[in-house]
């Protein structure tokens, strides 16, 4: 007899995640819960990253779940649920940004031009592993700083990209901008990150003579 | 020639393997001789994984009471009609 095959952990996640969906459908509050658990760190980190302030942030998280909760029946399942919830929280925040700056109407789709050249301007080699050096706080602190040093709009794109993981155009449609338009600002993201954080990363001085 | 411009330009779809075999050829090409390309390519790839990894912060404890509050307060009101 064929063993039975181990379903691969994405797909088993997925799984999962659609049987709670339809649970909170169905109306099951502890499975709604649920979703808000799985969640809520992602949206409200998010939040922060748009809005840049602490008190909006938790609006838009709330604003968020209770949205979710009120459309839940809306929800077709065409796509992830994390992308799903991501769309309602993107249009919150960005309605929180323009009411505190009511003269001017802010898109994220805003033709965005800085003049800056695709540029690296720190070329030192890093560790092997960077990272190992800092503690966990300490490198969550360097990479979030990192991030919030990032004009607005190249922000956004790179956590959902980058750090959420969605896809390019997942992305483009969840901020209603184009394809060229995510992946132009990932890239400035992508390098201006890694001018940022050389400055940690670099290895030390007296590695180097390693080479010779 | 290619320029180390023109290879930035391309270094997102690099990274993510979505450049069509000969323009990926070519940027491979103009790795295997700049030193300083190769170091931007090495170290972006590592920012990238060192994102990936990174778990947002737990909410603080009283912002996900006020959030579990805000969604029963809903949950226990009757659908608007």
């Amino acid at each position: 007899m064929k063993s039975p095959e181990a379903v691969p952990a994405p797909v088993s996640e997925a799984l999962d995640e659609a049987a709670i969906v339809a649970r909170a459908r169905a109306g099951d509050p502890q499975a709604f819960a649920e979703l808000v658990e799985r969640y809520e760190r992602q949206i409200y980190r998010l939040a922060r990253h748009i809005t840049h302030n602490d008190e909006d942030a938790e609006d838009v998280l709330q604003e968020t779940f209770l949205k979710a909760y009120e459309n839940l029946p809306g929800f077709q399942g065409q796509s992830k649920f994390y992308t799903w919830l991501v769309r309602i929280a993107v249009n919150e925040a960005l309605m929180k940004l323009r009411k505190r700056r009511s003269s001017k109407v802010v898109s994220l789709d805003e033709t965005f031009d800085t003049g800056e050249e695709t540029v690296a301007r720190e070329i030192a080699v890093w560790e092997d592993h960077p990272e190992e050096q800092y503690s966990r706080e300490e490198l969550r602190r360097i990479l979030e700083e990192a991030i919030d040093s990032l004009p607005p709009l190249y922000r956004t794109v790179f956590v959902l990209r980058d750090v959420d993981e969605l896809s390019t155009e997942e992305t483009a449609g969840v901020l209603g901008i184009s394809i060229p338009a995510v992946k132009s600002r990932l890239l400035r993201a992508r390098l201006q990150l890694r001018d940022k954080l050389t400055r940690y990363f670099k290895r030390k001085q007296e590695d180097l003579f390693a080479y010779l | 020639m290619l320029t180390c411009k023109q290879f930035l330009e391309e270094l997102a779809d690099y990274l993510d393997g979505e450049l069509a075999e000969e323009v990926r050829r070519e940027l491979d090409g103009h790795l295997a001789e700049c030193p300083n390309c190769w170091v931007i390519v090495d170290t972006t790839k590592k920012t990238l994984q060192i994102y990936k990894g990174m778990e947002a912060r737990p909410l603080p404890p009283e912002l996900h009471a006020r959030l579990m509050k805000a969604l029963q307060r809903k949950m226990t009101q009757p659908p608007e009609r």
